[in-house]
């Protein structure tokens, strides 16, 4: 069948301003949109530039705007978006070159809720491991699957109005380690999310919840921590 | 000659094994991670199923069993004195990861929870073990995660986007790397008294992988084109399980979990192949199966392809014919629930891409190109060995899967990729810190930048008659049809014959790109010069292999020859051409005999 592609494109070392180029191409149902875009930059347009690895969806590179929404390009197949297909980068973010965008701001909101496993108490006498129920293990399951790649975040209207709001995708995080029953340092990220720049900035506009390709529910784990920062506790 | 860093300790690569080999490294030396990808976009998070060690949380488990399974599993030509030290160091291993935070999924006494794995068994009964120490089926994700955490709260510096070019070696010793940084594309030199390289495989030579872009061997390619041989190059694996035609990984946990191959006639056909363990076999057993079944036409359909069932009713119905229980002895049952809050991610890729439902529907599989054995010969400190004495070269370390140590031999067992990242990845990174705490640096070359320029140079001037995209297809179907699952020497000399001449196309292409910022063209070509190379380099060490020894099976030589080929493949990479000699297998306590599962 015949695609439609229509692509946003910026090369800052020669174009004053961004633009859209468009292709057409043969391809299938099947077809991921990042199969589409490895085809135009083979054959089309070497210059083409954007992010990918993994290709099936756990890796985190290539979020893009597609069809006005996130999604990660080799999660999203043209049976699911059909035929015209428009892409562009993820919004709220400086942009590189075409698709790339810079994420080093993302990974600073990551880093300032201190992502790291937290617990200075000496390890159980006989070296093995803490010990944790299923239950407590479920508890925070959903925010482990996390894998970074800011669809989240950049779906936030609260992080397009500013860019200091730590955003979903660092809430997660919080949420991850706070719920964890072996992590001693839940009270110090409670203040972190906490301040004018975390919980307060979500509006519970809930985009983040639809644009999760990993399907975590992110508007009720943020949800969770405003409970948990009103009550002090953590269940 | 602008960009130039001193480091003691240059780590390449920030998957597991970098990762490790940073945080290691850098309690005692100054210390870098440079990554081509975002750190947590490495391919370690794709990891599925679990990380084998004996912890005996589930049932009695073993050191020893765990040794002599990878022994056999690598049809005896891994080495044992390293697989040995692999497996006693696998409980600690993991109990350090746990210590570090990573989240296993947990049994109910609130240990780390174990699932069954192929080719692990409790060796006095032959049966299944559970061995997998899993998070659901992301245990790779959280791996990464959980040591990027850690690398973080540590300080562990980091150049992201950073893509090495070029090892530098002087008077035979490592002197650092050069890299280009992504972002603006300048070149940088990396000073350093110890360089390790860490940056995973080459699947991505093959038409049908599980393996990321990403994986076009850099490192290998590297190392190779400075004169470090490669170690059994010719042995690369194909998991069974691929989703048909795309090659994404479903997870051998899937048959740990109870799920069965059936043909297409509708039979379960492991038990044929391996009475004992069936569908829990080593992997190349399997994946030989599976062609055999295609090849004879019982393909569904008579398509490339069988089916995995986990639909839950075949699950309990196989289980009670091969009287599996659970750990109090009652029968072994699932329930689709179950198997959802299992394996999420398997039940998503399955939805996703094929717009089916495992619980209720059966998955169309193929044998995928999966794991590099092969690879830059170290000993178990990760050092890299440069010739058949193991003479090490100073300053130079490898971990991980570009490693070979060799503890996966033939054919490498599930679960033990992700362990040897950890272990090795740590080892790695400690002998680099005290080699460098001890050594001075070594002198720069004139111009070190002067080969990676050149290699640029050569791109943007091509004639443009040829395209790198027609070149890359090309290779990955030549690969996976005649040096894939089944091997012949008619197959590999047209393999071989092909591969030189789109190296010789190569010359052709041209990068249009004629920009530095994320200059993705330029670099994508690069990485399409590593495969080819690499490329070569397989088919022609598999050509020269006269026998079938695990995931490398020859049509012409079906049996396992111990008199001739108990050895391992030294090549060389010298003036665009194959050399190759051998080494010595180190073998302590177990004698090779017949492989049956
Ligand atoms: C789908 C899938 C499932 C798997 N499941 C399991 C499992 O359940 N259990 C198991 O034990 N094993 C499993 N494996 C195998 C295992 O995951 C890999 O072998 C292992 O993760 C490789 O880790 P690594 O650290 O060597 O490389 P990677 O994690 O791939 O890291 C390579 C690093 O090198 C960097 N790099 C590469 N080239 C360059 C360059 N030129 N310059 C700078 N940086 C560079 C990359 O950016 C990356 O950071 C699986 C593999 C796949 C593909
Ligand atoms: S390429 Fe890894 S998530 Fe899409």
């Amino acid at each position: 069948m015949q695609i439609t592609l229509k692509i946003f494109r910026y090369n800052p070392e020669v174009d004053s301003t961004f633009h859209y180029e468009t292709y057409t191409l043969e391809g299938e149902e099947t077809d991921r949109v990042l199969d589409l875009l490895e085809k135009v930059k083979g054959y089309n347009d070497g210059t083409l530039s954007f992010r990918r690895s993994c290709a099936h969806g756990v890796c985190g590179s290539d979020a893009l705007r597609i069809n006005g929404r996130n999604y990660l390009a080799c999660k999203v197949l043209v049976r699911d978006i059909g035929t015209n297909i428009t892409v562009e980068p993820i919004l709220g973010m400086k942009i590189i070159k075409d698709l790339i965008v810079d994420m080093e701001p993302f990974f600073e909101n990551y880093k300032k809720v201190l992502p790291w496993f937290i617990n200075d108490s000496p390890l159980p006498a006989d070296g093995k491991e803490r010990l944790q129920s299923p239950e407590q293990r479920a508890i925070f399951d959903e925010g482990t699957k996390c894998i970074l790649c800011a669809c989240c975040t950049t779906s936030c209207p609260s992080f397009w109005a500013s860019d200091d709001y730590l955003g979903p995708a660092a809430l997660v995080t919080a949420h991850r380690f706070i719920f964890d029953s072996r992590d001693e340092a839940a009270s110090e990220r409670m203040e972190i999310v906490s301040e004018t720049s975390g919980l307060a900035r979500c509006h519970t506009a809930f985009n983040c919840t639809l644009a999760c390709p990993r399907e975590i529910p992110i508007t009720k784990l943020i949800g969770e921590l405003k409970i948990a920062t009103i009550t002090g506790k953590i269940e | 000659m602008a960009n130039i860093h001193q480091f003691d300790v240059v780590v390449v690569g920030a998957g597991g094994a970098g990762l490790m080999a940073g945080l290691y490294a850098s309690r005692t030396a100054k210390t870098a991670v440079i990554s081509k990808l975002y750190p947590t976009r490495s391919h370690t998070g794709a990891a599925q199923g679990g990380i084998g060690a004996a912890l005996g949380n589930i049932e009695e488990d073993r050191p020893e069993w765990h040794t002599y399974d990878t022994v056999k599993g690598s049809d005896y030509l891994g080495d044992q004195d390293a697989i040995e030290f692999m497996c006693e160091e696998a409980p600690q291993a993991v109990l350090e990861l746990e210590h570090m935070g990573l989240p296993f999924d947990r049994t109910p006494d609130g240990k780390i929870s174990q699932r069954p794995f192929g080719g692990h068994t409790n060796n006095e009964t032959g049966k299944p073990v559970r061995r997998a120490a899993h998070a659901a089926d992301r245990t790779g994700h959280m791996i990464l995660q959980t040591l990027y955490q850690q690398c973080l709260k540590n300080k562990v510096n980091f150049f992201d986007e950073y893509q090495v070019l070029d090892l530098l070696i002087v008077d035979g010793k490592a002197v650092g790397v050069v890299a280009v940084n992504l972002a603006d594309g300048e070149l940088h030199t990396f000073h350093a008294k110890s360089v390790i390289i860490a940056t995973g495989g080459h699947g991505r030579i093959f038409e049908v992988t599980s393996n990321a872009y990403a994986y076009t061997g850099d490192g290998i390619a590297i190392a190779m084109r400075r004169g470090i041989p490669m170690e059994d190059m010719e042995f690369f694996q194909f998991h069974p399980t691929g989703i048909y035609k795309l090659g994404i990984l479903i997870t051998e946990g899937v048959r740990g979990e109870g799920g069965i191959l059936i043909n297409g006639q509708g039979e379960r056909f492991m038990p044929k192949y391996a009475p004992t363990v069936k569908d829990l076999a080593s992997r190349d057993v399997i994946s030989r199966a599976i062609y055999t079944e295609i090849r004879e036409g019982r393909g569904v359909d008579g398509k490339n392809y069988v089916w995995l069932d986990a639909r839950p009713e075949s699950i309990v119905k196989y289980a009670a014919l091969d009287g599996r229980t659970n750990i109090d002895g009652t029968p072994y049952t699932i329930t689709g629930e179950q198997l959802l809050a299992k394996l999420p991610d398997i039940v998503d890729f399955n939805r996703v891409y094929l717009g089916i439902d495992p619980v209720t529907q059966m998955m169309p599989i193929q044998p995928t190109a999966h794991y590099t054995m092969g690879g830059i010969p170290t000993n178990k400190y990760g050092e890299v060995v440069i010739d058949d004495k193991n003479t090490v070269m100073p300053g130079l370390y490898a971990a991980g899967e570009c490693a070979c140590v060799s503890v996966h031999g033939a054919n490498r067992l599930g679960t033990n990729s992700l362990l040897d990242l950890v272990v090795f990845g740590k080892y790695a990174g400690l002998k680099a810190a005290e080699y460098a705490n001890q050594a001075e640096f070594g002198k720069l070359p004139v111009d070190a930048e002067a080969a990676t320029r050149s290699a640029f140079e050569a791109l943007r001037n091509g004639s443009g008659k040829e395209n790198a995209f027609d070149i890359a297809v090309e290779m990955k179907k030549v690969m996976f049809d005649e040096v894939g699952i089944y091997r012949s020497e008619k197959g590999m000399k047209i393999a071989i014959e092909k591969v030189r001449e789109l190296r010789e196309r190569y010359k052709q292409v041209k990068v249009t790109d004629t920009g530095k910022i994320f200059n993705t063209e330029m670099l994508n070509a690069w990485e399409l010069g590593c495969m080819l190379e690499i490329a070569e380099v397989v088919a022609e060490c598999a050509l020269n292999r006269q026998e079938s020894r695990g995931g490398h099976s020859r049509e012409d030589f079906p049996n396992r020859d111990d008199v001739n080929w108990l050895k391992h493949t030294l090549a060389w990479w010298k003036d665009g051409k194959t050399a190759i000699d051998y080494k010595p297998v180190t073998i302590t306590k177990y004698q090779p005999k017949a492989r049956v599962y």
